[in-house]
């Protein structure tokens, strides 16, 4: 019966993770990447975010912005690792919009470290007049914004691997997962076929080409290895405080552990006149 | 049946005290004599674990709110400021989300615990009906809570949810007009759900106080369903259930700090990491977890206004539960039938929970209607016969004659439990 018990609240508490917004039928599953922020004791690469964000720059910011990303988180603890001073100076290769002046005039100045990323359009109405009539998406907190669908038994064993990477999965997978639409389907010059995308047609043209981007620290310079690097980099942008939760989650673990068996052992001993 | 208490104050201050409002000896009849049964399983830890959910998300909430912005233009984003540049925000803002789910999952334990074991039964007909009051308070203050963020399935489930009340025939949209505060659901709602979702939460506490006064006056059930009849069959509040629902709790914040800290986003929806618009409906429009069997129920039924009552008896035959029973019997120990039914209505919620989660098509709504109608069949059918047709084992003697490991009943055939005291 108790295991019965048992079993019942598992299944109920995990029901929230069976259903998901993408059910389109022609949508492929993503594969799962390994991360190196996966896990209990996940950190993020150093390298890999600056990474990422060089790609985030000379690519993804035509379209996309990082509204909720300040300058200054590039070098807090647990993020990409940048210097204050190489912090600083990102932020002062942005032109930020100010003001108003005593003049009352709005005026540009670079940015500062409090400064938050600007996005590269002024609004909604902007962005699509620009490109199609289409609306890229703010990409901070993209990466738990996405998901897919696991359905049971799986969504319930995830939930004991402590996989929490739905999310960057999805977006690596569409990153990657441009491909010919397939035959006697045409598509207009603005949109493109993608295998993981809801309904297959997306506004967005695959990103990446073979050395598009020049990694210094001779990293491969391909379409995979760009996806990868920028997805990590939206995996921090949307958790920037993933590193210290696993950290002290740890230390909270192993206190609550010692205080169980106190308290377990504590408990024997008083109920041992009872029984 | 309230401890009879033996406290003496200690020291000049508390002797004063005592003498005017006598809070000590308030607390030491409550929580420190106060007999409680001495059979008492683990199942029986969590009004302990309820109580502690209550004061933890109040913490938490009100630590939120000071950084928190009830705007629908800024709800959103002061969400994430909370999660970045709050010292800690992070924290305490999954502590908050994940606490709901951990505080339904106490809930429902502890729900099923009473159906199993008859704690509903007379003389806690009232005792239970409050629990009923405190359930719909915490689900109309976590749905509340859910639509603050204002992100997709927040602004989603607040349009289906208040568009519940468009069902009522003649004033149907007067009153859905009148929740919104407009036409649409936008600032207004949000702003009236944000002040409700911080007031609710203290008259949950208020029926707390009344939930804790009635169980201490007719004091607890226990699995056997006896009545307490010496004191024999009781030991102290403190230290035997303090220290046995102190380890129970610990236990259950170690599940509590595997959502919080390692997957933390598991029991919510990707979708609500997108800021709300009204232009874009999401695929699939669903509920937090512990609403899924009701979302079930709701659209089980085809037509609107019938699934909104079938949701709402749902709950509300809850509180004719000590009625619908029968049997004289508490616990399910005794009586085998009753025992197997228990665990088919379980189970039919679960699956309820299931295909609430699940589009509302094919073989699901099917599937839907089947279990939905057992549910209520499970109550207002099976329960009332089955006090009449069952044949109950022999129910103990005593707590402390159950307690002995191997005694024989005294008593053949089932006896009417008489109240004591």
């Amino acid at each position: 019966m108790r295991k019965l018990i048992l079993a019942a609240t598992i299944v109920v508490l995990s029901l929230s993770a069976a259903p998901t917004a993408f059910a389109a039928e022609a949508t492929a599953k993503p594969t799962r990447q390994s991360w190196s922020f996966a896990g209990p004791f996940g950190l993020y690469d150093r390298a890999q975010l600056q990474r990422g964000f060089k790609v985030y720059r000379e690519v993804c910011a035509a379209c996309h912005g990082l509204k909720l990303v300040a300058f200054r988180t590039l070098a807090s603890p647990g993020g990409p690792g940048f210097t204050e001073p190489q912090a600083k100076q990102v932020a002062s290769e942005y032109r930020i919009t100010d003001g108003p002046n005593e003049r009352g005039e709005m005026f540009e100045r670079p940015g500062q470290l409090s400064d938050y990323i600007p996005s590269p359009d002024p609004n909604e109405q902007a962005a699509r007049a620009r490109l199609n009539g289409a609306l890229p998406p703010d990409l901070s907190v993209i990466a738990k914004a996405r998901s897919y669908e696991v359905g049971f038994p799986g969504f319930i064993i995830d939930a004991f691997k402590q996989y929490q990477e739905s999310g960057v999965d999805y977006v690596y997978a569409y990153l990657t997962g441009y491909e010919n639409p397939p035959a006697g389907t045409t598509l207009p010059p603005t949109q493109f076929w993608n295998k993981y995308f809801p309904g297959n047609r997306t506004a967005m043209r695959p990103p990446f080409q073979n050395d598009q981007i020049e990694y210094p620290d001779g990293t491969p310079q391909t379409p995979e290895q760009y996806s990868k690097d920028v997805t990590a980099f939206l995996m921090w942008t949307a958790e920037p405080h993933l590193e210290s939760r696993k950290r002290i989650g740890f230390q909270v673990m192993i206190f609550l552990l010692v205080f169980a068996g106190l308290m377990y052992f504590t408990k024997k001993k008083v109920w041992s006149s009872v029984h | 049946m309230s401890g009879h208490s033996t406290y003496q104050p200690q020291g000049r201050l508390m002797k004063w005290l005592e003498a005017r409002l006598p809070l000590g000896g308030l607390i030491h009849s409550s929580f420190v004599a106060y007999p409680t049964p001495r059979n008492l399983n683990y199942w029986w830890t969590f009004g302990g674990i309820l109580t502690f959910m209550l004061a933890a998300q109040i913490v938490t909430g009100v630590v939120l709110v000071m950084h928190y912005t009830p705007t629908s233009k800024d709800a959103f984003d002061s969400v994430e400021h909370i999660m970045r540049d709050v010292n800690y925000g992070w924290l305490f803002r999954y502590v908050h989300a994940n606490g709901g789910s951990m505080f339904f999952l106490a809930v429902y334990i502890h729900m099923f615990r009473g159906l199993y074991y008859g704690s509903y039964k007379e003389p806690r007909e009232v005792l239970w009906i409050l629990g009923v009051i405190i359930f719909l308070l915490m689900m109309a203050t976590a749905f509340m809570g859910y639509v603050l963020p204002w992100g997709q399935m927040s602004f989603w489930a607040a349009t289906v949810i208040t568009n519940l009340f468009s069902a009522i025939p003649i004033f149907g949209n007067a009153i859905t007009q009148w929740l919104w505060g407009g036409y649409a659901v936008d600032q207004p709602l949000l702003q009236r759900f944000f002040s409700l979702h911080y007031l609710l939460p203290f008259m949950i506490a208020g029926v707390v106080v009344l939930h804790v006064w009635a169980l201490h006056v007719v004091g607890q059930n226990n699995p056997t369903g006896v009545d307490v009849k010496s004191d024999k069959d009781t030991v102290a509040f403190t230290p035997y259930a303090t220290v046995k629902d102190g380890f129970m709790l610990v236990c259950f914040l170690i599940l509590y700090g595997w959502f919080v800290f390692y997957i933390p986003n598991y029991l919510g929806h990707s979708d609500n990491y997108i800021p709300a618009n009204p232009l874009q409906t999401p695929s699939h429009i669903v509920p937090e977890w512990y609403f899924l069997p009701f979302y079930a129920i709701l659209r089980a039924i085809p037509n609107k206004l019938g699934g909104v009552v079938a949701m709402f008896a749902s709950i509300l035959v809850l509180f004719f539960l000590p009625w619908l029973d029968t049997s004289k019997v508490r616990s399910a120990r005794y009586r085998p039938l009753f025992r197997q039914f228990f665990w088919i209505l379980v189970v039919c919620c679960i699956g309820l929970g299931y295909l609430g989660s699940q589009p509302p098509e094919g073989g699901f709504v099917l599937a839907a209607r089947i279990l939905t109608a057992y549910y209520f069949i499970h109550f207002l059918v099976i329960l009332p016969l089955l006090g009449l047709v069952e044949k109950p084992r022999a129910v103990p003697a005593s707590i402390s004659e159950s307690v002995l490991k191997g005694a024989a009943p005294a008593s053949a055939g089932h006896k009417a439990p008489d109240r004591n005291g």
